[in-house]
């Protein structure tokens, strides 16, 4: 990426980034600092990342970031939020972080209605730990523990994070699903988060990523699995009540 | 069923291949996991090798349920086990806790990674104290440390035998190194060494449904008075005590006379003995002492050891103390003479180190 085209919240100095090449999770981070950039929060703004390939961020922004343990990067967000109610708290994590070891403090904050903004990346596998199944690999999916492919009837139905908390989130909420197919919409998805956080309400935003390492895909392949697999599957929208 | 290895079958393989293997071999039924560097592998090799031979696998959300539902598999008389390392093996200590006070012998093996909080993925031996004493309660666990592949392979196998013969939850400790890295060894069917069937049964279920003995219909570990839970925890205790020789487990080199002990587990176990053996070929005055059991610690032995090394020791390990504050309560009243360390936390240690560390 051309210095030029870098958000001005990116902290130069950790860059080039340290995910592999192709990866997803740069194009959601680069949604999340132009959406800071855009809204003028890089002032007041924390970044919690979690263990899990999020954790490659630790320095990735110009503002104060911190690594948490894997799957509680939500509750330390919360905490943080109560303690300094002018500081935007963002939450960044996994599939694996958010969905499976988090599920409980995920769905807690959203009971709370926590003015928190937690970013998602759904990349199907938990990619850090060498790509294992997540609560998001597609029915079929071949990972390390489902070398057979996802059996749905022995390990469930793959989750559907948004559409999930909708159920229990408060009116103001927000919510959405987006793509690093589509950064623009992401950073708008991720733009109105903020702006939700801001008006004292939790939100929530799921991208849809790719990890081609753990993945064994090429570029193409890559990009294929993401907008035909992950995207009939997963739909990018925003649910609102 | 196809036979989980051929009797006396020569082997190259990392230690996560040998764990899956031995698991197997032990006749274990059942793994609930969740992944964790540097033990993933183990959970690879078994969720690929399990259905051969109609073995069981669950990926749990996390570590708390990975080690709750190896409970409930245990209840039911399943052979089940997990593996895990760092912050896995904290996040372990609810339902071991659990499984002290209802003497339920669930099966972890720890692979360490360096600490506190996430650290490193690589190598520590900073899990001791975890593993020996990590719930809210008096430490009821059996703990292996292996420093070999072939022990490895053993004492897996083992823990599923003395964790059942004894009901006591049993961490089996090994390190990222030990994981990750390929040596030779023999894998066998325990029956043909003479060992029998891991004696598992139900522990909970509706009475006469279960062949071998009757289960307990109701099962408590919550209690309302002290005198209650004192009397539960004294026999407890007592059961512990009284099995302790039978389970601790030692390895000694040397003999009376000499100026000094060191003293180390695991892996560094065995770049300690290579140390001392190198030292004794020199002339010099050595003894070597390695405990196989890291709880019940092996006291006795240790008294012994100490009364032949003119109650002089040398702990060595990688992790700031752990292993010694063992040794210290495990050397009895009579002050010692010397009480050197070299900790590394979290690194790992060469024999050449501990030649250096060896003043005598
Ligand atoms: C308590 C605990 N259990 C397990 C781990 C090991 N661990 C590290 S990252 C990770 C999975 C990451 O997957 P995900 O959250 O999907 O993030 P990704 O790497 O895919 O971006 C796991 C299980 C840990 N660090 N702590
Ligand atoms: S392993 Fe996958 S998720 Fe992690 S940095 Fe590499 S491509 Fe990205
Ligand atoms: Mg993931």
């Amino acid at each position: 990426m051309s210095e030029r085209s870098m958000p001005r919240c990116w902290n130069r100095e950790s860059k080039p980034h340290r995910f592999c090449p192709g990866c997803g999770h740069g194009l959601v981070l680069k949604a999340l600092g132009m959406a800071i950039d855009e809204l003028d929060l890089a002032g007041r703004t924390v970044f919690a990342c979690d263990i899990g390939c999020s954790l490659l961020a630790w320095d990735f922004f110009t503002f104060p970031s911190l690594q948490t343990h894997h799957g509680r990067t939500t509750p330390v967000m919360v905490g943080l939020k109560r303690a300094d109610p002018d500081q935007i708290a963002v939450a960044y994590m996994g599939d694996g972080g958010g969905y499976a070891i988090g599920l409980q403090h995920l769905i807690s904050a959203a009971l709370r209605d926590d003015p928190i903004t937690v970013i998602l990346v759904n990349n199907t596998v938990y990619a850090m730990t060498g790509g294992q199944m997540a609560p998001t690999t597609l029915p079929g999916q071949k990972t390390e523990t489902s070398p057979f492919g996802r059996d749905v009837d022995a390990t469930g139905i793959p989750v559907k994070g948004p559409e999930m908390l909708k159920a229990v989130v408060h009116p103001e909420a927000y919510l959405a699903r987006g793509t690093v197919a589509q950064v623009l919409k992401l950073k708008k998805a991720i733009q109105k988060g903020l702006e939700a956080q801001m008006a004292g309400h939790f939100s929530f935003i799921e991208a849809l990523s790719t990890c081609p390492t753990n993945w064994r895909t090429s570029a193409s392949a890559t990009w294929a699995f993401l907008e035909k697999e992950m995207g009939d599957y997963y739909k990018v929208a925003e649910l609102m009540h | 069923m196809p036979q989980t290895a051929r009797s006396e079958q020569r082997s190259f393989m990392t230690g996560n291949e040998v764990v899956a293997r031995a698991a197997l071999a032990a006749g274990a039924e059942y793994m609930f996991g969740y992944p964790i560097t540097p033990q993933n592998e183990i959970m690879h090799y078994w969720r690929r090798l399990a259905p051969r031979y109609q073995r069981g696998f669950l990926q749990t959300e996390d570590e708390l349920s990975a080690g709750f539902a190896c409970l409930g598999a245990v209840l039911r008389g399943k052979i089940a086990f997990s593996a895990t390392a760092g912050p896995g093996t904290v996040l372990f200590q609810e339902p071991l806790s659990m499984a002290e006070m209802m003497r339920l012998p669930v099966v972890v093996i720890v692979q360490q990674r360096g600490g506190p909080s996430t650290a490193t993925v690589i190598y520590s031996q900073q899990e001791v104290t975890l593993t020996c004493f990590g719930g809210n309660g008096e430490g009821l666990r059996l703990v292996y440390s292996t420093s070999s592949h072939q022990e490895l392979y053993d004492y897996t196998i083992k823990a599923f035998h003395q964790a059942w013969r004894y009901r006591f939850p049993t961490f089996v400790l090994g390190d990222g190194y030990q994981a990750k890295m390929r040596e030779a060894l023999f894998l066998y069917n325990p029956e043909d060494r003479g060992m029998g069937a891991v004696p598992a049964r139900p522990l909970l279920g509706h009475k006469g449904s279960n062949g071998n003995g009757e289960p307990q219909l109701h099962l408590r570990n919550a209690f309302s008075v002290e005198e209650e839970l004192a009397e539960i925890l004294r026999k407890h205790l007592a059961d512990f005590d009284e099995a302790a020789p039978y389970l601790e487990e030692h390895e000694f080199i040397g003999e009376p006379g000499a100026n000094l002990l060191v003293v180390a587990h695991g892996i560094v176990g065995r770049a300690a003995r290579e140390a001392v053996e190198e030292l004794r070929r020199e002339g010099k005055k050595v003894n070597f002492f390695r405990p196989l059991t890291l709880r019940p610690f092996p006291e006795k032995a240790l008294q012994q050891a100490l009364a032949n090394s003119n109650r002089s020791m040398l702990v060595v390990e990688s992790a700031q103390g752990q292993l010694g504050s063992l040794c210290r309560l495990a050397s009895g009243h009579e002050a010692l003479q010397r009480f050197d360390t070299f900790y590394r936390p979290g690194v790992g240690i060469t024999t050449e180190e501990i030649r250096e560390a060896v003043t005598l």
